[in-house]
């Protein structure tokens, strides 16, 4: 029980971090509300899935704008507000603010700029992702003592 | 001797008087023969003689009287008995012819004396018409030269040309040596020369308008002879003999208030020209009435003419004022365009900053909460908490850019617990007032409703801005808030006549009274807190004379005094827990000026009314206002009040077996709705393209949700074709329209596509289960964020 309870404070205090260091926000809090019984692994499946489609976006965003004549930006546009619409969706802040830089540079046209936040985004991502293994591997350490995830408030 | 019948004559035969007799005779006969002669002749020449017969008794008296003569030649020598009896004879006849005709001759004589007459009156009569003739000839000249005269004045609407004009055609038609125009100086005590006839450049010359002379003129309406030495006359060249007649004229100069429709110009116009026409001297010539009649006339037509001139600069005058008006209106409109985009960039831009710093000052205070603190900590987090909510809704209202350029900022209307309220603005206020050493005492009338239909947010912020600013003017005694139902004769206050009340079965209102004892304002100073407020939008706010403080200076004042509260609070707070006495009093002053703004503009919009009363400096103030609240009914009074965000319990599923449809292109979110809804226990049916969409979506679907702002596909266009596939509006699936932001264009896309709905995303559970609840209950939301 101990470790279950050491595990439970671990687990809230690093949510707590991450939302305070401004990874998450409160959408990801609603989305754990979301996970019960019935959907167990609901918040697993959509973060994968935001990895999968954020690598995939950001492939195509480095593509289109490695193009030396005539950059894309619709297209490079239409890739950042997908990327935007998942982080939303997920609770994803940090990137979700660089893909509202990003869209500015994008409708500027400033090739520069998109570049920098593409950077930004990589970064960002990368840092979430890590951020999030952790969190998930912390609950699958806590299921498998026995003990329920805590519900952060 | 024999016996012959000869009868001697008187007188020997070679008497020299017989030969005298004889030669006379002879003539005589001669003479009376060739008359007949001659008569016939000349008669047969004449188309008319009416007494033939007398000449033919005339003729042969004549004969005869010649036949008698000429027998008398017989006469003179010896001659036989048979010549005395052809004589005698002759005589006889001749005597009862000449009777006959002398007695002819009585009834002839007068005939034709009268003859005589009427050739007479004949001539006359025609020497009369050829004198009419001759008159009417020369009014029609003078007619012609007036239409003339007319045409070149009226053929050009310049005011130098057509006086010009006159003056020379009248010198040319009337061949007059001098023609002036003497004009009233803008006194109106002058005269001045203004045009003449030939003197080019006429001398300023003025003459006092009030000479006898010239009052004579102006009095009649006719030309009016004047004397050549007077003044108005006396402008040629001196040194001739005889100065020929002048004649002087006026001329009316008429307004266009001259012309009214009904009728025609009196002429009580008091400003007149003068014409003065001068015949040329040593001609002797005089003024006919002709003439006259012709130069009134002129003086007329010039009169209208001026009058048409000035009318025409008039209004050409007025129509460069009206452009260069429209130029300067273009300018501003153009200048106001530019600074309400500057101002839309502003708060777009300031939409975004301010909710940030909300976010973590909530987000840290609620953590805050979580953690160790003494009840006096405690109470303050709360306190800050509470004032932060009230804050970020402000900030969601102020801010709200699609309000602002509506200017529609609309009440949420809730039942709610009135008591609460007042005892939420106690406790917010307690902690200022102790510190102050301020009693504040709460008096709720015992027939207040509990229970009342308003907007609960935006009443506690009025309640709260009005007592905090009784706090902040009040450096000792005591604030008493009392509350409660305005009767109808109170209603109708002196102050504020323009306001008239009216409660009804549902609607009461509310009168809250906020009596402090601090310095009080002058009576005379009230009018003036009034006057600063500007009032922008809704034309509900009809409270003439404004009601309300500076704006501007509200705002600027809590904006920045907001900031350096809210940081020096978190600083201070974690720093210093126990210096957090001065730091309240900072914080509640700067959101009571930005509440105030907030106060004036809720109160109009709840059609109700504030002022202030004061007996005077050092007497205290009373705030007052009223607004109109509903009374719930009966059957809603166990209803629990309506208290915003409170986390409720994961309950069970709220829709059980609903089928929605989904469509979103972007895996996450899809996913992210999907368990949303879900959770609420709906069947949900996911697509990713339009066309999938259009191919799934059936009448069985009861919600469909769709994103709307991805680009390349078009949410609006599978709107309208559902709409379109499923006419029967309860066979049609409610559509609501997932989006990331709600500003004006989409949503006016959206209703213009027939869409129930539009959520903003991020989407909370609670929030999805409230709006499902509304759209299965009314089928329409028409905005949830």
């Amino acid at each position: 029980m101990d470790v279950v309870n050491q595990l439970q404070r671990q687990f809230i205090d690093y949510s707590a971090s991450l939302h305070r260091e401004g990874f998450l926000d409160d959408q990801f809090t609603q989305l754990q509300k979301l996970q019960d019984d019935n959907s167990p692994d609901f918040v697993v499946e959509v973060a994968s899935l935001f990895f999968e489609d954020c690598e995939k976006l950001i492939n195509n965003m480095a593509r289109a704008l490695e193009q030396q004549q005539g950059v894309d930006f619709k297209q490079v546009d239409a890739s950042v507000h997908q990327l935007k619409g998942s982080s939303s969706s997920i609770g994803a802040m940090r990137v979700k603010d660089v893909c509202i830089a990003f869209r500015s540079f994008c409708e500027a046209q400033n090739r520069e700029g998109c570049l920098r936040c593409l950077q930004q985004v990589t970064h960002e991502y990368s840092l979430l992702k890590n951020k999030l293994q952790t969190l998930f591997r912390l609950q699958q350490q806590i299921l498998a003592a026995g003990g329920s995830i805590p519900v952060v408030e | 001797m024999d016996s012959c019948n000869c009868i001697e004559p008187q007188w020997p035969p070679d008497d020299l008087l017989m030969k005298y007799q004889y030669i006379s005779d002879f003539f005589i006969a001669l003479a009376y023969f060739s008359i007949p002669l001659e008569l016939i002749y000349f008669v047969k020449k004449s188309a008319v003689f009416p007494y033939r017969w007398v000449l033919v008794q005339f003729g042969a008296f004549i004969v005869l009287c010649g036949a008698t003569h000429l027998i008398n030649l017989w006469t003179f020598t010896m001659h036989t008995r048979t010549v005395a009896m052809v004589m005698t004879t002759a005589k006889v006849f001749t005597a009862v012819v000449s009777c006959a005709t002398a007695l002819m001759l009585v009834h002839i004589i007068p005939d034709l004396l009268s003859v005589k007459t009427r050739e007479l009156f004949l001539k006359n009569k025609a020497a009369e018409l050829d004198r009419e003739m001759g008159l009417i000839r020369t009014q029609e000249e003078t007619g012609r030269h007036v239409r003339m005269l007319t045409h070149e004045i009226r053929s050009t609407l310049d005011r130098h040309t057509i006086l010009k004009t006159t003056l020379v055609e009248l010198g040319r038609t009337l061949a007059l040596e001098e023609c002036a125009l003497w004009m009233p100086t803008r006194t109106g005590l002058e005269l001045q020369l203004s045009y003449t006839l030939r003197q080019q450049n006429p001398v300023g010359y003025t003459v006092p308008i009030h000479l006898p002379v010239i009052n004579q003129v102006f009095s009649s309406s006719h030309a009016v002879k004047i004397s050549p030495k007077c003044p108005v006359a006396r402008i040629r060249p001196a040194g001739k003999y005889m100065p020929g007649e002048v004649v002087a004229v006026r001329v009316p100069l008429l307004h266009l208030s001259n012309f009214q429709i009904n009728d025609w110009p009196e002429l009580s116009t008091k400003r007149y020209a003068l014409m003065v026409l001068m015949l040329p001297s040593d001609s002797a010539r005089q003024w006919h009435v002709h003439e006259l009649e012709l130069v009134e006339v002129v003086a007329d037509q010039v009169a209208v003419a001026l009058s048409h001139a000035a009318i025409l600069e008039e209004s050409m005058r007025a129509r460069d004022l009206l452009m260069e008006q429209n130029v300067a209106l273009d300018l501003a409109r153009r200048e106001a365009e530019t600074a309400i985009r500057a101002r839309n960039d502003f708060l777009a831009v300031m939409n975004h900053e301010m909710r940030t710093p909300m976010h973590a000052i909530i987000a840290l205070s609620s953590l805050l909460q979580e953690t160790e603190l003494t009840p006096e900590q405690r109470l303050m987090v709360e306190t800050i908490l509470k004032s932060s909510n009230l804050l970020s809704t402000l900030i969601n209202d102020v801010l709200d850019l699609s309000r602002l350029e509506d200017g529609s900022l609309q009440l949420d209307l809730g039942t709610f617990n009135l008591f609460a309220v007042f005892r939420e603005v106690l406790n917010l206020i307690k902690p200022i007032a102790s510190v102050k050493k301020l009693h504040v005492s709460l008096n709720l009338a015992p027939d207040l409703p509990e229970y009342a239909i308003g907007d609960e947010k935006r009443l506690m912020q009025t309640i709260l801005n009005v007592v905090g600013n009784a706090v902040k003017f009040s450096k000792e005694g005591s604030i008493s808030i009392t509350a409660f139902v305005a009767k109808s004769e109170l209603l109708r206050d002196s102050r504020t006549p323009e306001f008239f009340p009216v409660p009804s079965d549902n609607h009461f209102y509310l009168r809250v009274q906020v009596k402090d004892s601090g310095v009080g304002i002058s009576p005379q100073d009230i009018p003036k807190l009034f006057t600063k407020f500007a009032q922008t939008q809704s034309t509900a706010t009809r409270n003439s004379g404004g009601s309300g403080l500076g704006l501007a200076i509200c705002k600027r004042y809590t904006f920045s005094l907001h900031l350096v509260s809210i940081s020096v609070i978190v600083v201070v707070h974690w720093l210093q827990p126990n210096l957090y006495t001065g730091v309240f009093d900072f914080l509640a002053i700067c959101l009571m000026f930005y509440l105030l703004y907030y106060v004036i503009r809720f109160v109009n919009l709840m059609e109700g009314h504030i002022w202030i009363e004061s007996e005077g400096l050092g007497k205290g103030c009373t705030a007052i206002f009223m607004v109109k609240l509903g009374i719930p009914e009966r059957s809603n009074e166990p209803k629990l009040p309506f208290m915003p965000k409170v986390p409720t319990n994961h309950g069970p599923t709220a829709f059980p077996g609903l089928k929605v449809l989904v469509m979103d292109e972007n895996g996450v979110s899809r996913m992210v709705t999907k368990g949303l809804l879900v959770r609420l226990g709906c069947d949900v049916t996911m697509v990713s393209s339009s066309e999938e969409c259009l191919r799934v979506v059936s009448h069985e679907h009861k919600v469909v949700f769709m994103d709307v702002c991805v680009p390349g596909m078009d949410g609006y266009e599978v709107a309208i074709r559902i709409n379109e596939k499923f006419t029967k509006r309860h066979e049609r699936p409610v559509i609501v329209a997932l989006t990331g932001n709600t500003d004006k264009v989409t949503k006016e896309n959206c209703m213009r596509v027939g869409m129930d709905g539009i959520i903003l995303k991020p989407v909370s559970l609670d929030k999805m289960r409230s709006v499902l609840s509304d759209l299965l209950e009314h089928r329409v939301l028409f905005e949830a964020i």
